[in-house]
């Protein structure tokens, strides 16, 4: 690049605009992805997908939300309409500013998507007045106002355009002289309502809202009420409530943390101007779960996370951060990394396109096919003739994919149900063996076969000391789930169940009468001799027996049909929840990096910078500097071998024997002769060298200046050599 | 009535009415008509009312000045952001918005007072004006110029005008440094009991008779003058409670007489708005239905306070854990809880003299964010790595102000923290996470 300029400095070159190509998503895609050939159809597929899950989690969180929000839109509706009652009571009553408090759980990045569709909803059904502010742009007193004020005035512009010009004539002067205050923003109110309701019926705005109430309420929504200065929002509420009587106000609080936030916030002189309503949100625990019930554990995408991924995420939402938008986000990134990294995932699709996609497949792919551990071990079961053919005959290949395919699709279609099947049955038991939720039992199950399981054991132990009435419950409920489900075997599994239930149900009338004075005879003759003696030894004795003959009793009808119902169960869980490494093709729809979205979702700054320092190799992959047994070279870039030699010191570092050294290794690195007398000299150049290391290592925080000896700094981290 | 108000310059019916609308404040409004004289003449530059919440200031100068036809600007102090706003509706309300106009912007003081002479030459005062400053004592944290100029704005801008202030806080506590001309000091001193029970009767249901309202009146004041003297406060619980009070009339179970079994009737009642409406744990719109929905169902409504529980991340538990440590335990003691081989040491002989206040008694002190972070990674029990997450989580718990932070936002270099939280709420947290804080704690050991 050159200038015309004759004089020297920094000149800004804007890149031409021929040259900027704007890339689009599929080229950063098809950019470095693994098998390049059918790059466009996976990117294809992951955006479809995608694409997908997207509208479904979106339709989930508004289902969510709806209950929460009805009941706080009933509440506003309620509130603008009993301001117009004249009862002697509400005129005597201090007029209080409805207030509803909002608690949404300690992720308040996740409360945008709330607060969006909220002010949505309430703008559509009950008001064209609503403002909602932050804490970070609400500093003062002063920039709350101008917010509110902003931001009504403004919505009214967005929603009517030919009010505004009116609006804004009429209040034209008074805009310019009375900034800021409530006053201007009740003239504005009283135009706004008073035009809507001389102008033309029915014009533009949903009609119901003009029917039912001439006054529709302002809306005030406080995003984040504990970010807020207590002082700023005691003066707006103060205000707000001298305004009442002329302005319908209402306040939303959006409380990540408890109500009693509030009376910590305001005291009683504030809060006795408001009333405040609770609404309690569904906890993010909860919403998790159903997330996952929808998005993972379902049939209806193809994609597949592996136990180590699946930990990865629930781990990063249970210890971190409570944020079922980061989950999501990492299920798309999963998603990303999966279609991009794998080629083989062209078969990651519906049925029918994945049997499509098969034939679709190049010979590199089947070799890809090939080394697939799965298939690896899919062929060594095969007899040795299979064998040859599966590895040389291509076509033959495909055939046996199409199979293997249809083969892991009814795999994840039977999977599902029996799983919650197995879940409804366990997660009732006493200290929960197979965990409470059903993505503990799921992510057992994905991590091997969970009949081999301690756990499951004990709870199938547990399960047969179920009483009657619960297992015929529990039973009806597995039953439940089952009926939907459109697969042959679990039909079958069905049949066998509901005709357990009927047996179970049968013992009822007939069976019943016959067995138990049997059982009660044994039990009561130990009983009684049990009356007898009081001596402490017998008593155990007695006991025991008692035990034992119970043990050795022959079993009640009811519990041979308990065993064999519960057998049932455990042969369709041998059946049906094998771990899906055990399955032909997995990887195909099973993502299993865990490291890669680990790396990605829980940044380690920290240990980046000390990779980088400890082992330059590793970032600037350049020969010279790989070395072993994790020593530096001294070709290394100055500040790593500053920071190596810095490891070395304790916990003051004498600046001079730093320097000393590192000329030491400097001048090695330079090739000079050992013996020679300039050898470790320092010049200046080397000087200059080391002191930059030392202020890049000083602004990384690995060291600081101290004032306890002169020429030293202290070390700011522990450990070393 | 005792005293009915006199003053020459006003017709008899109007101050008659005056008075009707002032109960109880006859003395103080009477104090007040011979302050302001007659309307011509001038009056005292400055009056300075106060008296506690409630107690008619801003309501007698209301009815004063508005039935009295004086001209006044009353403005509230809360209200105004900048000082522009007090200038221009001072101005707006004696000369029009024409004049409001005049001010450039960002006016200082002294623009206020030309505008205003300026103004004044035009349409002198016939009357004596009067600019009613409501909630004055925010007037201290504005302009130091500002409260001793309008103290003697009379002076300044030639004109009568008087400007009354009204503040819930003694004059003692407004006198500025550099001293200022002394306004003439009122007080209102607080309803009784009497004067309270007067007021409040007044304000009867249409549908019943004077003495059932004020008989109930009687029973209200009974159960909530102990705790709340504020006559609004009791006006609105007055208003809520009394459709329960006439529950028996309208069933025919009671005459209107027979004050002992209402008092029956309504006293547990009152007794539990006490501990609920009145301090807004309901909102008075709950409580109504509450009302309505019958006994059955009562104390099935929580209040807000009950709702204390706090769900957080399993670090961020856990980094509270340690941030309250850090907080009220003495840095020395680190190494005791902390180290494996600390040695033992004896809390008597750990002793410095200041230390011997209880920790919790003192509440909670800075630390630094190292300690926080080594303190936090030798209480959780499982080696993590310390990831982005695990700072923004520290972040994250000051917006929720569980912590707060002391040093300034800007430095970025060694932030200090405080923890915000109780005791109780700790100790909830740490039962979650299966931790015995109370054993990491200095004061208790």
């Amino acid at each position: 690049m050159s200038t015309s300029s004759v004089s020297k400095g920094c000149f800004v070159f804007k890149p031409s605009a021929k040259k900027r190509k704007t890339l689009s998503p599929k080229d950063y895609f098809s950019d470095g992805c693994e098998g390049a050939e059918n790059s466009d159809v996976r990117f294809k597929l992951c955006q479809d997908l995608w694409d997908k899950i997207k509208t479904d989690t979106e339709v989930l969180q508004d289902e969510l939300n709806r209950k929460i929000l009805d009941s706080l839109l009933d509440f506003t509706r309620k509130c603008s309409s009993t301001r117009q009652h004249s009862d002697w009571a509400l005129q005597m009553r201090a007029s209080e500013i409805p207030t509803a408090a909002l608690v949404l759980g300690v992720n308040v990045p996740d409360h945008d998507m709330t607060f969006q569709s909220l002010s949505e909803l309430l703008q559509q059904s009950v008001t064209p007045h609503v403002a909602s502010v932050q804490a970070k742009e609400c500093g003062a007193l002063k920039h709350l106002m101008k917010r509110v004020l902003e931001r009504l005035m403004d919505t009214v512009v967005a929603v009517d355009d030919d009010e505004e010009e009116a609006a804004e004539q009429t209040n034209g002067q008074v805009h310019k002289s009375v900034h800021c205050s409530l006053n201007t923003l009740c003239d504005w109110y009283n135009t706004v309502t008073k035009k809507s309701n001389s102008g033309t019926p029915g014009k533009k705005r949903s009609s119901p809202v003009k029917d039912e109430q001439q006054q529709p309420p302002v809306v005030v929504i406080f995003k984040d009420l504990e970010a807020f200065n207590p002082r700023v929002l005691q003066d707006f509420i103060l205000i707000c409530s001298r305004y009442i009587d002329r302005l319908p106000l209402m306040f939303i609080f959006g409380i990540a943390t408890s109500p009693s936030t509030i009376q910590h916030m305001l005291p009683h002189s504030v809060s006795s101007l408001l009333c405040i309503e609770l609404f309690q949100s569904l906890s993010c625990t909860q919403h998790l779960a159903t997330v996952i019930d929808k998005l993972i554990l379902t049939n209806d995408f193809p994609f597949k996370l592996n136990s180590k991924v699946m930990q990865v995420l629930i781990s990063i939402f249970l210890y971190h951060d409570f944020s079922v938008r980061n989950f999501i986000k990492g299920v798309q990134l999963a998603l990303l990394e999966h279609f991009h990294s794998q080629p083989l995932s062209v078969l990651c699709c519906k049925k029918k396109d994945a049997q499509l996609n098969v034939m679709q497949l190049s010979h590199r792919n089947l070799e890809r096919i090939k080394q697939l551990p799965s298939f690896k071990r899919y062929i060594e079961k095969q007899e040795p003739q299979e064998q040859a053919s599966l590895l040389n005959d291509d076509t033959h290949l495909k055939e046996v994919c199409k199979k293997l395919i249809k083969d892991l699709h009814k795999y994840h279609k039977n999977y599902y149900p029996i799983l919650s099947c197995l879940h409804t049955l366990t997660s009732s038991l006493p200290r929960y063996p197979l965990g409470k939720q059903i993505r503990e039992l799921h992510l057992t199950c994905l991590e091997k076969n969970v009949w081999e399981n301690e756990d499951y054991q004990s709870a199938m132990k547990l399960l047969k000391m179920l009483a009657k009435d619960e297992l015929i419950t529990l039973l009806q409920r597995c039953a439940e789930i089952l009926q939907p489900v459109k697969s042959k075997k679990i039909k079958e599994a069905l049949v066998h169940l509901e005709e357990l239930l009927a047996k179970l149900k049968q013992l009822d009338t007939a069976a019943a009468a016959e067995t138990s004075p049997t059982v009660e005879e044994t039990i009561t003759s130990p009983m009684k001799n049990l009356q007898k003696k009081t001596d402490l030894f017998q008593l155990q004795k007695t006991l025991l027996e008692m035990n034992e003959s119970r043990r050795s009793k022959k079993l009640s009808p009811f519990e041979v049909l308990r065993n064999e119902a519960l057998d049932f169960i455990d042969d369709l869980v041998k059946k049906h929840l094998s771990p899906p490494e055990s399955h032909t093709l997995n990887e195909v729809c099973y993502y299993s990096s865990s490291a890669t979205v680990r790396r990605h979702l829980n940044a380690t700054p920290r240990t980046c910078i000390q990779a980088a320092l400890s082992s330059p190799y590793y970032y600037l992959q350049n020969e010279n500097l790989k070395t072993e047994d994790g020593s530096v070279s001294n070709a290394a870039p100055d500040i790593c071998i500053a920071y190596k030699l810095h490891l070395e010191c304790g916990r003051l570092i004498n600046l001079c024997d730093w320097l000393e050294a590192y000329s030491t290794v400097v001048s090695a690195a330079e090739g000079n002769d050992p013996d020679s007398d300039n050898f470790g000299k320092v010049d200046d150049v080397k000087h200059a060298r080391f002191i930059r290391a030392v202020s890049e290592l000083e602004f990384l925080g690995f060291i600081k200046s101290t004032k306890q000896k002169t020429d030293h700094v202290a070390r700011l981290t522990w450990g070393g050599c | 009535m005792t005293t009915v108000l006199q003053h020459p310059a006003y017709e008899e019916e109007r101050l008659q009415r005056v008075a009707e609308q002032l109960p109880c404040r006859e003395l103080q409004a009477g104090m007040l008509l011979s302050l302001m004289g007659e309307p011509q003449h001038y009056s005292y530059p400055s009056i300075f009312i106060y008296g506690h919440r409630a107690s008619g200031k801003s309501h007698v100068m209301h009815v004063l000045l508005k039935e009295l036809e004086l001209p006044h600007a009353t403005v509230s102090c809360v209200e105004c952001i900048s000082v522009t706003l007090l200038f221009e509706q001072v101005l707006l309300s004696f000369f029009g918005c024409d004049a409001a106009s005049l001010l450039p912007r960002s006016p200082s003081l002294s623009d206020f007072v030309r505008v205003y002479r300026q103004q004044c030459s035009h349409s002198p005062a016939k009357e004596t004006r009067y600019i009613v400053m409501e909630k004055a004592e925010l007037l201290r944290d504005t302009d130091a110029n500002l409260l001793p100029a309008l103290l003697r704005l009379q002076e300044l801008v030639e004109d009568n005008v008087t400007v009354i202030l009204l503040s819930e806080i003694v004059w003692d506590k407004f006198r500025p440094n550099t001293g200022c001309f002394e306004p003439l000091v009122l007080n209102f001193p607080d309803y009784s009991k009497g004067e309270l029970q007067q007021i409040l009767s007044q304000d009867r249901h249409p549908s019943y008779s004077a003495e059932f309202y004020s008989s109930y009146i009687n029973i209200l004041l009974g159960v909530f003058y102990s705790v709340c003297r504020d006559l609004r406060e009791l006006r609105h619980l007055a208003a809520l409670n009394f459709s329960k009070f006439c529950e028996p009339l309208a069933e025919g179970k009671v005459k209107e007489t027979d004050t002992h079994k209402l008092w029956r009737n309504i006293e547990p009642h009152l007794k539990r708005a006490m501990q609920t409406v009145y301090l807004r744990e309901v909102s008075s719109l709950q409580w109504e239905q509450m009302q309505q929905m019958e006994e059955k169902e009562t104390g099935a409504l929580r209040g807000l306070s009950a709702h204390t529980h706090v769900e957080l991340p399993y670090y961020s538990k856990f980094l509270l854990i340690a941030a309250y440590l850090a907080s009220y335990n003495p840095a020395r003691t680190d190494k005791r809880f902390f180290l494996k081989h600390h040695g033992k040491i004896r809390k008597t002989k750990f002793l410095k003299k200041n230390e011997k206040t209880s920790n919790h008694l003192l509440g909670p002190k800075p630390f630094a964010l190292d300690r926080l972070l080594a303190i936090f990674y030798s209480v959780v029990d499982s080696r993590i790595a310390p990831t982005a997450s695990i700072f923004s989580q520290i972040s994250s718990l000051v917006t929720l102000q569980l912590l707060t932070q002391v040093s300034h936002d800007d430095q970025l270099d060694a932030p200090k923290y405080k923890c915000a939280v109780s005791m109780d709420f700790i100790c909830a947290i740490s039962r979650t996470v299966n931790f015995d804080i109370v054993k990491y704690l200095y004061d208790f050991l």
